[in-house]
Formats: structure tokens, C-alpha cells, sequence
């Protein structure tokens, strides 16, 4: 009998975090969905123009969803480049010392706070660029890009260089045994066995790096504007929430324009999520490792 | 030939990049920790800022970090660790467990600005709370709850099955079997992950900015429904808001280097905890 | 055969892994004060069988049990029965020694807490009581404090069988208690349990066939989740009925 009542007790504790997934879901629908009944679904969306403060306002994401798009993508190259570069590095050439010391600094890399990192931007990366590129201003979409991406090398390195040590010994064998050389055999077995890990690693470090906010926030100069070129300074649609909240009139067109990119970055991180455990159960069944 | 050298060229590039990335984080730390310690002496920790927080400490900012997170843990840890033991020690395996295992999943990957805006529409505007620590601890707690739950579920089954076995079969009852015998031997990995978690938590700016966070408070909070300084945001307001860039960028690098010592004295002790958990169980 | 008592009796029990079935229709009584041995090569369902006396089984996902099995004339498997309680009258030890990470004393003290004895005098009495039956009394008198991984694989199974006797069961069930000995911690164990059926009813399974005939008063031989045969362990050795009984004890398969 008291078995019972623990069971259920346990089991609608468990519950709490689908209530947490819907209760955001629904907060963010009710609070967005005014401004979606205003100004348009597509003119909202599309709209070329964010001035949701002048008379009368102006409530287009367009510049913002753009924003988020090119920060994310250059973010991307570099954490690809570095983040796979290194689990490669971790996995095949490091010895087991190095090993043992590089795989715990990435964990540790990968806690320090975002404010950090965007604190180090603009101190640091944004004035020595600005000198280096002799750009206008330091605070733009490519410092945004480039303190972005190294926030998503532990990321993307971690999970890389789990998906490399799956793959299982055999295969290496079989590919040295018919004489090929080991990086014949990382580029054409061993990295195509471990594709939908890496891809799962990259997907994740991407779905960060769209909802990351502090250093966005920090290094990307704040203009609302369609970007079309990487030194201009940018709004992503993270930033703007946290930039424009404080100065939005509870209740207002503005305040649920805010609520309503909320939504859109929920939806959009959801569906990486999504993506991502789908191609990781892939890679699983491919190598037998399903459980 | 040829193989050769495209072999030279490849694991070249492969050392770069890890290079290239050693060296960003190394500046990262290396460039706080020298500017940040010029500035970190007892009265930072003590006192409060002074002059237009040009002078003075950051003692409110500390204090303020400290009750956020201590709220999201003890909001936190019962709620993952009633979960986890949910999923592991009694799951049916069904609909409703793989609901959710998919809602955990989710949650993670919720942007953490995201989580501010339901903070904010719940906590301080549906539930009344205002902006203070209550809000903020919620929120942040909401935000820690996948990491203590993923945590508290890997420790519990690290449990060995045999010890459920010889548990039930001396006569103890499901739910004994788990307080006296999984739990205890759980504890050190589910203390490993609430660690963890704080070192997140403690960092954390975004979900806090609408729902407890403020620039300047005068003195020390007196309730959960005061509202309160915290480190992360100090930064960040030190570098939008003030008026004397200057002397507060010092000061935000003295913050930033605590939030960096934080972090690396808990990851220190949680890889110690996990060190010392491998050579019990062998 | 028929003056003796009857504690656990099953019927027609049959059992399932999902959709693959480990037992066929096995029926056999289990005498008090005599060690029944359990034979068969490994995946017979010697094992699972074993398991069913405790419903140790439940434990285990999309299992399905059929059939009836009575200790002392109630069906475990039905309504009335309480599980823990079961568990506390049939005792269980496993293949692999697996005291728990405590100290010695701990891991006898726990059963004696769980099942509610709140006196410590009284604790004491029966964990001294239980280390003198499972004859490890004298090699760890001094030093019960300590963790019981230190101690031998041969002493850590006995002091699994301590941790068992000291709940005072009425039936212990043994799961190849020594499949993971050495040859003297094996005669130690084997010592025992003729020690140990004066007071109690005893169930073993063994893949060896010698321990069977050294030790148990009946045999009954699985195969493929069959029970083959059933017996005296006198006659299963010397005269079996079965033709396939006598090809397995002369080692012609398993």
C-alpha cells in the first residue's frame, strides 16, 4: 500500500518536467500570439523594419532573424573547424597523457559562463580586431561569430571525439590491413562511420549557438538592421529580447512582439533537438549500439 | 608518395586547430585572471560599490549569486533527483516514460533566454512574485532541473543490480531498498552532478535579467521577494550602463575572474569526486 | 519419498521472456530439511527457475509466469501473498558474491533494520548468531567494522550467506553459489550447507555435477527449460530413467 503511494508520488514529480516544456510552450503562445493577431504572421515574420519603440511601430524580425542567421552560420565554420579539428586531434594523435589532460579542460571550457565570454569580447577581441581589420566599429556580426564559435568547440568537440571512440576497432583494422595509411583511414572509414555523431555534435553546437544570449548581446553592436556584410553590427533575435525587455511596456504590442521571438527561438532549438536525436539513434543503430 | 604527404598535411591541420583552440582558451583565462587580480583584494569581497560603482566591493553581487543559487538547487535537486529515481528505479517502460525522457531532452536545449521569458510571464507577473530571488531561483532551477535529472540518473545506474537483489532478498521493501541502499551508494555521483550544476547556475545571466536581477541595490536583500545584485549581470550592466567605462571594466574583470575561479574550483571537485567514486567501485 | 514434507510444491509452471519461452510446463516438490540441486547445462533455465521461488523474476522487464507454485500450500504468485515478506522466508544467495559496500556488521545489520527489529541488543545477538552458523564468526570477530570488500570471494559469499540466515528464513535458494570460487572456498560452502539443512530447506543450483551428487538429497535435471527428470540424487546418479540424463551426467553434451 505505502509502495503504491510512493510510485505515484515519484511518478508525478517525474511529471514536472513535461509541465515545465508545456507550460513554456503555452506561456510563450498566449503571450506571442497578440502580435502575430496585429501585425501579421508574414509581416512579422518578413517584415524589413524593427522599430518597436517610434510612433507607429514598426514590428518586422526580418533583421534579426538574418542576424542570428549569419552569426550562427560564421559561429559554425569556426566551431567546426576547431571543434572537430580537435576531437580528430584528441582521438587519433593525442597520447593517453595528453588525452587525460585534454578531454577534462574541454569540460571544463565548455562551464565557463557565456558573460564571460561575452565580457572577453568586447574588452578584448572587439578592440584588437577593429585595429587588426581596420574596421569602422569592433563590435560586429564577425566578433560575434568568431567569440561564438569558440564557445562551441566544447560542444562540438566532446561529442565529436564520443562519436570517433564508437566506431568500433575493427573497422581501423580493416582499412590499415588493405594498406591504407592512417589518415586514408580516418578520412575515408573511420570519419564516415562516425558521420551522423559528428553531424548530431554539430547540430547541437548549432542549436547552442542560436540561443546563446549574453555574448551575442555583448559583442554584436545592437543595430537592427538586414546585415549585408560580416563588420556590420547586428541584432540577434536573442540580444533583442534581452536588450529590449526591460524597456517594454508590460502588456503592450511590444512586450508580446518579445514573447513572440521567443517562440520562434524555442521552436527553432526544439527542431535541432529533434534533428539531432533522430540522426544520433541513426548512428547508434548503424554501429549496433542501440539500447 | 603522395598519400604521404596528404597524411603530413592532414594531421597537420588537425594539431592546428587543437592548438588554435588551446590558445583562444588560453588567452581567455590568461587575460582575466592577470587584469582581474589587481583588482581582487578583501575589500572587493566585503564591501559595497562605491561612487557610481567605480570604487568599493561587489560583496552584494556575491551574496545575490549566492541566494539565486542556493534557490535553484533546493528547488532543483528533489524535484531531478524524484525524477531520475522515477526513470531508473520504478519506469514501467512505456508512453509515458518515453514522454518524459523526451521533455528532459527538450528542456535542455530550451535557449536560456527562453527560460527568463517564462520566468518572467509565470513567476513574476502570473504568480505575483515581482522581480526577486524567488523568481529568479525558480527560473534558474526550471533551467538546472535536466542536468541534476541526466546526473542523478547516470549515478543510480552506476548502482550495481546486485546490491537491488541482495536488498529485496534479505526482505526489504521496494521503497527501503531504495533509501537505505541505492541512494547511499548513489550520493556521491548525485552530489558530483549538483555541483555541477551550481557552477552552471552561478553563471547563468540571461534567464535572470527580467526575473531577479538588478544594477544597484542598497545594502543586502532582506526576502525571497527582494530583488538582488548578482555577479553575471554586474558585468554586463558595469559594461552597458555605467558611466565611467574605465574603472568599472576593472571591476567587471575582478567579477569575471570569480565567476572563472567558481567554475574551475567546481569542475576541480567534481572531477575529484568522480576520481575517487572509480576507486571505490574497483 | 511420501512420509517427507512438502514446503514449496510447483505445477505446470511455465515462463517467458517476452515472446520466448525459458520454462516448460515444470513441475517438482521441494522436501523440507533436504537440498534439492538443480542441474542441467547453462541455459537450461536452472537460473530462472530458481528465481521464481523468490519472484526475483519481477524485477525483470516483460516476464510472464504460468503455472502454480505453493510454499506451504499458498500460491506465491496470487493476490494474497505479500512479496516482501516472501523474500524475507526464502532467502537468496547469488552466483557472484555481492555483499554490499558497507562494513561487515552493516550487511547484516541492514536485513535485521529493513525487517523491523528495533532492538539492538537483539541485532547483535542474531548477527553474531548468523556469522557463527555461516562459519565466518572466527575469522572476522575483530574486525566486523570493517568494509566487507576486503574480504576473500570465499568469505564474502559466506557472509552472504550470513547476511541471509541472519533474517531467519525458512528456505534459502542458492544461484550457483560458487561458481565464482576457488576449489577450497567451494568445499568450505559445501561443508556448509550440509551444515545448514538440519534447520533449513535448500535449493541449489550448480552446473557441477559433482557438488549435486556430494550435496543434495534430490536432483532434478532441465534441459532446454524442461524438466527432464526428477529424483533421489542416489538413483539421477546411478540408475537415471531418462536416456538423455545418463548422456549428460556421463559428459556426452552440456
Amino acid at each position: 500500500m505505502k509502495e503504491k503511494i510512493y510510485r505515484q508520488l515519484f511518478a508525478l514529480l517525474a511529471f514536472a518536467s513535461v509541465l515545465f516544456l508545456v507550460g513554456i510552450s503555452i506561456t510563450l503562445f498566449v503571450e506571442g500570439l497578440p502580435v502575430f493577431m496585429e501585425v501579421g504572421v508574414f509581416d512579422f515574420l518578413f517584415g524589413k523594419l524593427w522599430y518597436p519603440t517610434s510612433d507607429p511601430p514598426d514590428f518586422g524580425i526580418l533583421p534579426l532573424i538574418m542576424a542570428t542567421v549569419w552569426v550562427t552560420g560564421g559561429a559554425l565554420v569556426i566551431g567546426i573547424v576547431l571543434g572537430v579539428g580537435s576531437a580528430i586531434y584528441i582521438h587519433e594523435m593525442a597520447g593517453r597523457t595528453q588525452r587525460a589532460i585534454l578531454k577534462p579542460t574541454v569540460e571544463i571550457l565548455a562551464a565557463i559562463p557565456s558573460i564571460v565570454y561575452g565580457f572577453f569580447g568586447m574588452v578584448l577581441v572587439a578592440p584588437f580586431l577593429q585595429r587588426l581589420l581596420d574596421i569602422p566599429v569592433g563590435l560586429c556580426a564577425f566578433t560575434g561569430s568568431l567569440v561564438l564559435g569558440i564557445m562551441t568547440v566544447p560542444t562540438i568537440c566532446s561529442i565529436s571525439e564520443d562519436a570517433l571512440s564508437y566506431v568500433p576497432h575493427s573497422f581501423r583494422e580493416a582499412s590499415l590491413a588493405v594498406g591504407a595509411n592512417r589518415w586514408q583511414t580516418l578520412t575515408q572509414v573511420v570519419i564516415p562511420a562516425a558521420g551522423s555523431g559528428i553531424s548530431t555534435a554539430i547540430i547541437l553546437g548549432m542549436s547552442r549557438a542560436v540561443g546563446e544570449t549574453m555574448t551575442v548581446l555583448m559583442v554584436c553592436g545592437g543595430a537592427a538592421m538586414v546585415p549585408t556584410s560580416f563588420f556590420q553590427p547586428v541584432r540577434p533575435m536573442t540580444a533583442a529580447i534581452a536588450a529590449e525587455m526591460g524597456e517594454a511596456v508590460v502588456g503592450g504590442l511590444h512586450f508580446h512582439a518579445l514573447f513572440a521571438i521567443g517562440l520562434i527561438l524555442f521552436f527553432i532549438t526544439l527542431l535541432f533537438n529533434v534533428v539531432a536525436e533522430m540522426v544520433s539513434r541513426r548512428f547508434r543503430l548503424k554501429l549496433g549500439l542501440a539500447g | 608518395m603522395k598519400k604521404n604527404m596528404t597524411q603530413f598535411i592532414g594531421f597537420s591541420s588537425v594539431y592546428l586547430a587543437t592548438v588554435i583552440t588551446l590558445f583562444l582558451l588560453g588567452m581567455i583565462v590568461y587575460f582575466i585572471a592577470a587584469k582581474g587580480f589587481s583588482v581582487l583584494d578583501w575589500e572587493f569581497f566585503t564591501e559595497v560599490p562605491k561612487r557610481g560603482m567605480t570604487e568599493g566591493g561587489v560583496a552584494p553581487a556575491i551574496v545575490g549569486t549566492f541566494y539565486l543559487t542556493i534557490g535553484a538547487i533546493v528547488f532543483a535537486l528533489p524535484l531531478g533527483l524524484a525524477c531520475a529515481i522515477y526513470l531508473c528505479e520504478y519506469s514501467p517502460k512505456g508512453i509515458v516514460v518515453n514522454v518524459i525522457r523526451m521533455s528532459i531532452y527538450n528542456l535542455a536545449g530550451v535557449p536560456s533566454v527562453v527560460f527568463g521569458l517564462f520566468g518572467l510571464a509565470v513567476f513574476v507577473k502570473y504568480f505575483g512574485f515581482g522581480v526577486s530571488i524567488l523568481s529568479g531561483s525558480l527560473t534558474l532551477g526550471i533551467m538546472a532541473l535536466p542536468r541534476i535529472i541526466a546526473s542523478s540518473e547516470e549515478a543510480l545506474l552506476a548502482v550495481p543490480q546486485s546490491y537491488r537483489e541482495a536488498s529485496l532478498a534479505v526482505g526489504a521493501t521496494h521503497w527501503q531498498t531504495i533509501k537505505k541502499m541505492v541512494l547511499p551508494s548513489a550520493l556521491p555521483g548525485i552530489l558530483t552532478g549538483v555541483i555541477l550544476s551550481i557552477g552552471a547556475v552561478a553563471g547563468e545571466t540571461a534567464p535572470i535579467l527580467f526575473t531577479a536581477a538588478t544594477f544597484y541595490t542598497r545594502g543586502y536583500p532582506d526576502s525571497v521577494f527582494s530583488e538582488v545584485m548578482a555577479l553575471p549581470y554586474h558585468i554586463y550592466a558595469l559594461m552597458t550602463e555605467g558611466t565611467h567605462p574605465a574603472e568599472q571594466t576593472e571591476i567587471a574583470y575582478g567579477c569575471s575572474l570569480i565567476l572563472l575561479f567558481l567554475v574551475f574550483a567546481i569542475s576541480a571537485v567534481a572531477i575529484f569526486f568522480r576520481y575517487r567514486q572509480r576507486i571505490v567501485h574497483e | 519419498m511420501n512420509n517427507e514434507m512438502v514446503r514449496i510444491k510447483a505445477e505446470n509452471v511455465n515462463f517467458y521472456y517476452g515472446q520466448k519461452q525459458a520454462l516448460k510446463n515444470i513441475s517438482l516438490d521441494v522436501y523440507q530439511n533436504k537440498v534439492t540441486a538443480l542441474i542441467g547445462p547453462s541455459g537450461c533455465g536452472k537460473s530462472t527457475f530458481i528465481r521464481l521461488l523468490n519472484r526475483m523474476n519481477d524485477l525483470v522487464p516483460r516476464t510472464r509466469v504460468e503455472g502454480n507454485i505453493f510454499l506451504d500450500n499458498v500460491d506465491i504468485n496470487r493476490g494474497q501473498i505479500d512479496v516482501v515478506d516472501l523474500r524475507r522466508r526464502v532467502g537468496m544467495v547469488f552466483q557472484k558474491p555481492n555483499p554490499f559496500p558497507k562494513s561487515i556488521f552493516e550487511n547484516l545489520n541492514y536485513g535485521l533494520k529493513v525487517n523491523g527489529c528495533k532492538n539492538r541488543a537483539e541485532r547483535e545477538k542474531k548477527i553474531i548468531s548468523a556469522l557463527q552458523k555461516a562459519a565466518l564468526w572466527q575469522e572476522v570477530k575483530d574486525r566486523l567494522n570493517e568494509s566487507a570488500l576486503g574480504l576473500s570471494g570465499g568469505q564474502q559469499q559466506r557472509l552472504c550467506i550470513a547476511r541471509c540466515l541472519a533474517v531467519n528464513p525458512e528456505v534459502i535458494l542458492f544461484d550457483e553459489p560458487c561458481a565464482s570460487l576457488d576449489p577450497i572456498s567451494t568445499r568450505y560452502i559445501e561443508e556448509l550447507i550440509l551444515e545448514l539443512k538440519r534447520d533449513y530447506t535448500i535449493v541449489i543450483v550448480t552446473h557441477n555435477m559433482q557438488q549435486a551428487a556430494r550435496i543434495s538429497d534430490f536432483t532434478a535435471f532441465l534441459y532446454l527449460g524442461e524438466l527432464i527428470e526428477f529424483g533421489l540424487t542416489e538413483k539421477i546418479f546411478t540408475v537415471p530413467t531418462q536416456k538423455m540424463t545418463e548422456e549428460y551426467l556421463s559428459g556426452k553434451f552440456g
